[in-house]
Order: structure tokens, then sequence, then C-alpha cells
């Protein structure tokens, strides 16, 4: 494991890149950023340390996503539910972003992002605090509440199809599949 | 051992077997009872820990890692990679299943005499495995069109990816003929009488005097075979190396028609091929939720446009569904159909003009013998039209009401290639149907130079009005809106006029090739200057579109226009001229043949005399292709095998619906049971209270 002080050591670092999706390239600039958040005196032992949820949001890539916090939860394995993520964490994030991953990972990934409260299904309650996130936060974008109501009625109708008022994995998966733009927006780049 | 796993709450029971149903009556929501039900099954699917709320149980992992076991390594830790597990349990499965020597040491079990080959092997596969990401980053622009998707998005990002595109097809035409035909004319300079020793900048501009006795153009190529002398090193042997300057000239511009030709076909396929899909129902909206958000935008202004563009996109598309049930009335359809009738008018009309124009001027350039710059009078005038007519066609749709956006980037896409298609064809038709069939020697001495400058010159004065007009054009309407109309408002980059731009001048180019073997190097440098040009317009004077864009779909239908009436009509208008039109007899490198054609013929009836296998290819050649028959039955080998897929494909979509039916009814089923069971079991528990 990451032995000196900013270097990973040469066995991780295959082993990086034989279980992500990310590049030897890409696993050393992850690794420059992220040692960039740790505290100095955090930076000699890589994984045992969390970079807090605050310091993962000061990233220039997630700074004004809105979706920031949530990714901040899906990827964190933090047992306190903090959203902080180690090293490997910030790795899975990155591979699951990335160019190569596969679009099962992918929409795997932006299902439970999506998922607001965390139990396994799209149902009402999340879809309307996605569709605010995507519409932002100002008064004029935002969708009125009878506009709301149609638009999540009209959803479910087109994508729930064992009609049980809630969008599952293999649902979302069959709406993400006919999409052939989601691949290439579902992308941060370092 | 305890996994750290990312545990979804919901699945926190207790389970006794891995196929048991689990299933738990949630609360009642209006009097139903929505029993989830969760079965988890342990089948071959090796992605069974996706299919639900992730409880990540010990029985699981270990059936898991007893798989991945079976396969070997590199099978293995590919399907490891594509699960959706953390990184942690991963590292965790692989030293389970793989000991770490096994993985270490792939290659240990290869026989003595192959260790060489073993060591290679490794050595290469290391050395590719370090090099790839090095290769990727050197990809050109890769860093600036990173920036610019994180601030425009995909659309954008789409226009500048299509540049880079052309720019590479350029540098292999490029390459193609500077190899085989420039360098070999370039050592060997044919004796011209009067050369004119210095180019002036007007001579730059419309390609007379010096240039047009360079290797720019057709006229200076010559028609002989060089016979280069080569020494060997122990007998002074001269070596005869001889080099056919118009075989060469023949058989550059086939090939790398042909290569051009195979590369857009792939590219064509392989994109259609993204964006083509089975179902194609009217499931928008949730597409739109699941998947319009662009994680690649990182600018706070950009993400706030973003947002704005979901917005009313989302806002006009359910408009669109309440509007959908009030029939409009048969005034207001009347009035639609009129306004769309008179806009169609003028555009045809102003494109029926333009093109009228283009062709007497054209006319009068040739009688009259325009010098210096009157002869950029031409290019000038069709760049014009180029520039202006799209903005009245812009003009007309603003007033009309169309269906969908789509729709609209379709009409003006489509209004926009027949005004270039018929400004190219009237050109096409001067030159190849009048000046080349009439061949006035007092006129015109070589009138493959002449063809060749107006195609140099409409390529150059195509790029200085798109400079003038990016800087110029846009920073004045910027200025123009924020002085006069009061409002902030940056005109929006528009993606489709600037792509069948590039298509416009790529046309021009493989149309000029042929008279202009250098031509290829000037359209580089166009792309170059305005990939930058276009760059910094974007930020200083442009807004992204607020109106979505699909940009697979629409890649899809650029690449088929760059290949369609593009590259086609281009590749046709060369196979015309080589064919049936005689070349001048004056310059050039066909000059005493009746073809340029006739120069491949002749090189065959060389070739097949000292080549044997030459000779079979030549005899092949003259049986099957330019047999009709055997043209026929591949073509209809072609289309049995289109209709083939074609059912395939309506089959799946039958089967979809049916798929969807089945899983709802099934549900239906699921409910009506447990109702009845429910139901039963208060019954049974009232009877035996009553008991």
């Amino acid at each position: 494991m990451g032995t000196t002080a900013s270097q990973l050591g040469k066995d991780s670092l295959s082993e990086y890149q034989e279980l992500t999706f990310l590049t030897k390239q890409e696993i050393l600039l992850a690794h420059k950023r992220f040692t960039e958040l740790q505290n100095r005196d955090e930076r000699n032992h890589l994984n045992a340390t969390r970079v807090p949820m605050e310091k993962i949001l000061t990233l220039p890539e997630l700074k004004s996503n809105p979706f920031r916090k949530r990714i901040c939860h899906v990827f964190s394995t933090s047992e306190a539910k903090d959203g902080s993520l180690t090293f490997e964490d910030f790795l899975d994030l990155l591979s699951a972003f990335s160019d190569s991953a596969t679009l099962e990972i992918k929409s795997h990934y932006a299902f439970r992002i999506f998922d607001f409260d965390d139990d396994g299904t799209l149902d009402c309650g999340d879809l309307e605090k996605l569709v605010n996130c995507l519409t932002g936060e100002t008064d004029d974008t935002r969708l009125t509440s009878e506009e709301m109501r149609q638009l999540i009625s009209n959803i479910l109708e087109e994508s729930d199809i064992d009609k049980d008022g809630t969008v599952n994995l293999s649902e979302f998966q069959h709406v993400i599949s006919r999409s052939p733009d989601f691949v290439s927006s579902f992308k941060i780049v370092l | 051992m305890s996994m750290r796993v990312r545990r979804t709450p919901a699945v926190q029971q207790p389970q006794t077997s891995s196929r048991d149903s689990v299933h738990t009556p949630t609360g009642t929501k209006d009097g139903i009872i929505h029993p989830e039900l969760k079965e988890i099954s342990t089948e071959d699917r090796p992605d069974y820990l996706v299919g639900l709320g992730l409880g990540c149980f010990e029985r699981n992992k270990e059936e898991l890692a007893s798989d991945l076991r079976g396969l070997s390594v590199s099978e293995g830790m590919r399907k490891l990679r594509a699960m959706p597990l953390s990184l942690v349990d991963k590292m965790k499965i692989r030293r389970r299943c793989f000991s770490p020597s096994a993985v270490k040491s792939l290659n240990r079990n290869f026989p003595c005499f192959n260790l060489p080959l073993v060591y290679i092997s490794r050595m290469w596969r290391h050395s590719t495995f370090n090099a790839l990401p090095f290769l990727s980053t050197l990809k050109l622009w890769h860093s600036s069109m990173k920036k610019l998707s994180g601030r425009y998005g995909t659309g954008v990002l789409s226009y500048f990816l299509f540049l880079r595109t052309l720019l590479f097809i350029n540098l292999l035409l490029f390459f193609i003929t500077c190899l085989f035909l420039v360098i070999p004319q370039a050592i060997h300079p044919p004796p011209m009488d009067s050369r004119l020793n210095s180019v002036t900048a007007i001579e730059l501009l419309t390609g007379t005097g010096y240039l047009s006795q360079s290797l720019m153009f057709y006229g200076y190529y010559s028609n002989v075979t060089i016979e280069t002398n080569q020494m060997s090193s122990h007998i002074a042997v001269t070596h005869m190396v001889p080099y056919c300057i118009p075989t060469a000239y023949f058989l550059t511009i086939t090939v790398s028609f042909f290569i051009t030709c195979i590369i857009l076909v792939y590219s064509m396929s392989k994109s259609f091929g993204k964006s083509f899909q089975v179902l194609k129902s009217n499931r928008n909206l949730s597409e739109n939720i699941f998947c319009s958000w662009d994680f690649k935008v990182s600018k706070k202004p950009s993400i706030r446009l973003q947002c704005e563009k979901i917005s009313t996109q989302l806002k006009e598309q359910l408009s669109e569904l309440t509007s959908r049930e009030e029939e409009m009335s048969l005034m207001q359809r009347f009035g639609n159909l009129i306004v769309h009738v008179l806009a169609w008018i003028t555009c045809l009309a102003s494109i029926l003009l333009s093109a009228m124009g283009v062709y007497f001027l054209s006319k009068h350039t040739v009688i009259s013998e325009f010098k210096n710059l009157d002869l950029l009078i031409t290019s000038a005038v069709v760049s014009g039209f180029n520039l202006l007519l799209p903005g009245i066609f812009n003009l007309c749709s603003w007033f009309e009401k169309h269906s969908s956006p789509s729709t609209r980037v379709y009409v003006s896409v489509f209004r926009n290639l027949l005004l270039k298609i018929s400004l190219i064809g009237v050109l096409c038709y001067h030159w190849l149907g009048k000046i080349a069939v009439k061949q006035d020697r007092q006129v015109l001495e070589c009138w493959e130079n002449f063809v060749g400058q107006e195609l140099y010159r409409l390529l150059l004065i195509d790029f200085i009005f798109t400079v003038l007009y990016t800087f110029l054009g846009e920073f004045i309407w910027r200025c123009f809106s924020k002085k006069v109309l009061k409002k902030n408002r940056k005109p929006v980059f528009d993606i489709a006029r600037n792509v069948l731009e590039l298509i416009y001048g790529q046309t021009l180019t493989w149309l000029g090739v042929l008279f202009s073997p250098l031509l290829p190097a000037v359209q580089i440098a166009k792309l170059f200057v305005l990939f930058y040009m276009k760059k910094s317009s974007l930020k200083l004077n442009c807004q992204a579109s607020k109106k979505p864009w699909r940009a697979t779909q629409m890649t899809t239908l650029f690449i088929t226009l760059l290949w369609f009436p593009s590259f086609l009509g281009a590749a046709v208008c060369v196979v015309y001229t080589v064919w049936m039109i005689k070349p001048s007899s004056g310059c050039g490198p066909f000059r005493n043949l009746t073809s340029m054609f006739e120069s491949g013929k002749l090189w065959a009836e060389r070739m097949k005399d000292s080549h044997k296998i030459l000779s079979w290819l030549i005899r092949a050649y003259n049986t099957v292709i330019d047999n009709p028959l055997f043209l026929f039955l591949p073509t209809c080998v072609f289309l049995l095998v289109i209709y083939f897929h074609a059912q395939i494909v309506d089959g799946q979509r039958k089967i979809i619906r049916r798929l969807e039916k089945q899983i709802e009814n099934e549900v239906k089923d699921k409910k009506f049971l447990i109702t009845q069971l429910q139901h039963w079991n208060e019954e049974n528990k009232t009877d035996s209270t009553q008991r």
C-alpha cells in the first residue's frame, strides 16, 4: 500500500488498474488531487484516512453539480454515513464516471444517485427531488406543483412496467438503454 | 470477515435460504396493499447483485467467488471490474479467488522453448499498457475540448469533434498525395519555359502567376516517366527505377478516394449503430429526466444554463401533452399551412435566384478574361450567398410553427444543404459541362488549371469571409443588441450551420484534389485556424443554445451528410472527369491521351506483359467487375441481408411489447393472489377466535 509520503506503490497501482476502469495516468492524477485535499499529517496514511465531504465538494468538477452530495453519499463506505471518502472510494467514483465504464455500471450508480431516500426504488418523492435538482433553484425555472404532478404521473406511466408506482433498477436500466447520449453525459474527467 | 459494503437500508432482513421470496407488505396506499417482492435468486446472471437494493450477504459473496474461480484470470478480472461493488470488496474477492502468485505469474505455465516469446509478449504488453494513456493525452486538442465541454456541453463539443475528424481525413489525403505525387515531381521538376520567380500577395489569393506553374496545380505535372539512376555498391551499374507520373497521378487519386470512402462508410455505420433505437416510442419524457443531465459541465453559469434548458424543455413537452388534447381549429391549421408554403416559396426562390446569378457570373468570367482581383468576384459572390441566405432561412423559420424543435432543425439543415448543393452543382455543370467540353484554345489553354484555381479561390475566400463574419459580424451584433435593443443577449452558436459550412469546405477539397493536389494542405491549414478562431469567438461572443440538442443523432446525421451529398457528389464528378472528359493537350500529365482513365488502361497493358500476378488480377477485373451480371448478384445478396435484418428488428419490437404486457399481467396476478391470501388469513383468524 502507499508507503512513502506521496507515492503509490507499484503493486497497488496495478491492482487499481485491474479492478477499475481507470488508466494508470488517471489513477496517478486522482492520487495527486486526493492528496491535495488531505491534511498534511494525513498524507502518509493514504487508505486509513477519510476526507470529509465538505473538502471533497471543493473539487471544481463537483462544486456546482446539483447531485454532489448524493454522489458522495453513494460512493462513501463510511459507517457514519457522512459522505466522507477514502482514496479507494474516490477511485470508485472516478471509475464509474470514466470513459470506459460500462453502461451497466453507469446506470447502476445513476440509479443509486437518484434514489434520494435510499430505499432501492424511485418513488414519487425521489422523482420530485430529482426534477427539482434538474431544473435548478431559481423561481422561474422551477415547475409548478401542477406541472410536477403531471410530469411524475407521465414518467411513471412511461417507465413503470410492472405498475407498482415506483421505478426499480431494471425499469430504470430499460429506459437508459434507449438513450445513446447517456454514456457520454454521465462522465466526470479530472 | 465482515465486509464493508454500501448497504441500502431496505434489505436488512434475515435470510433463511438464498432462494426464498421474501414479501413484506408495506403500508397501504389508497387502500391497496403494494407488496414488495424481493426474490434473491442466485441464478447464472453474474450481476445478480445488481438486481436489488444491494444487500450483500456472506452467502452471495461466497457464490460469487466460486463463480469467478471457475474462469480464467483475465476473464475473471474483467467480470469483477464490471460489477458495481466497492473497490475494497473487489480487492477482497480478488484475494479470495485468485492467489497472488496465479495473478502475477500468468505465464509461468509455458514450456521452456516458448520463453523468449513469452518475455517478448510480456514486454510488449507492458509497453503498450504504459504507452496508451500517454498516447491518448497526445490526442489533438484534448484539453481544449475538455474545457469546451465543461462550459458549453455536449452539443457544441460535437461540432469540434467533427472538425477534428475532418482534419484527420484531410491529413490522410495529404499524406498520400504528398508521398506518391508531390515529392517525386518536386525532385524532378519539369522544364518550364517562362518561370516567374516571385509570388505576390494577389497571386497568392487568386492562384495565378507563379502558383499556376507550381506543384499546386495540375498543369505543372509532367507526362513523362521519370527514370532515376541508382548506383549499386560494388559495380557501377545504373539501375533504372522508372516512376511514371501520369500513372501515379491516376492511381493516387483513385486509391485516396477509395480509402476515404471506406473510412466514411465505417464511421457512418458505427455512428448509426450507436443512435439506432429498436423501440422508437414516445418515452421521451422519462428519457429526458433520467439522461439529460450532463455531468461534464462544471462551471456555475453553465450549470445554471443547463437547468434553464432542461426546465424549458420539460415545460414545452408538458404543454404539448396538454395541448394535444385540444385540437387546433381549422382556421389555425389553414393559417399555419399558408405560412409554411410562403416560407418554402421564399427559400426556394432565393436559392434559384442565387444559383442563376452564380451561373451567369461564372460564364461572364471566362468570356471577358478577368484579371487579378476581378477573378475573385465569383468566389466572393458565392461566399456572400452562403452567408446571407441562411440568415433569410432563419428568419422564415422564425415565423413558422413547427411540431417539434427537432423538426425545425431538420428543416433548416435541409434548406441550407439545398442552397449549397445548388451552388456547387451549378459551378460543376459550368466547369465540366461547358468549359471542359468546349476547350477553346484562345480563352483557356489549360482548363484543369482554371478549375483548380477556381476551387482554390472558393476555399480561400470562404475562409476569409468566415473569419470576417465570426469576428466582426458577431461582435457587431452583440454591440447592436446591447446598445440599440438594450438586451444583454449574446448570439447563439448555431451548430447546424457551422457543421454545414465544414461539410461545404470539405466538398470543395474533394472536388479539387484531382485538379490541385496540394489543396488538402490548404484545407488542413484552414481547419486548424478555424478551430482556434471558433473557440475564442465562442468564449467572447456567443452563448450556448437554449434548445436541446441530441448529440448522437445529430452526429449521425452530419456524418451521413458528409457521405451522401458531399463525398458521393465529389466522387461522381471526379469519376466523370476521369472517364469522359478529354484532358487538355497543352499541360498536365495526361496531355496526349483521350481520357485520364486511359493512362490506367495503358499501365495495365504494360504490367500485363511484365508481371504474371498482375495479369491475372487484370483478367479477374475484366471478367468480374466489368461484367454487369457479377455486380447484380452481390447487390441482390445485400438486399436480402438488409431485408432479413429489418424483419428481425421488427420481431424484436413485437417481443418487447409482449414482454412488457406479460410483466404487467404477472404483477396483477400477484396482487390478486396476495389480497386473496390475506383475505383468507383474516377469515381463518376470525373463525378461530369465534370458536
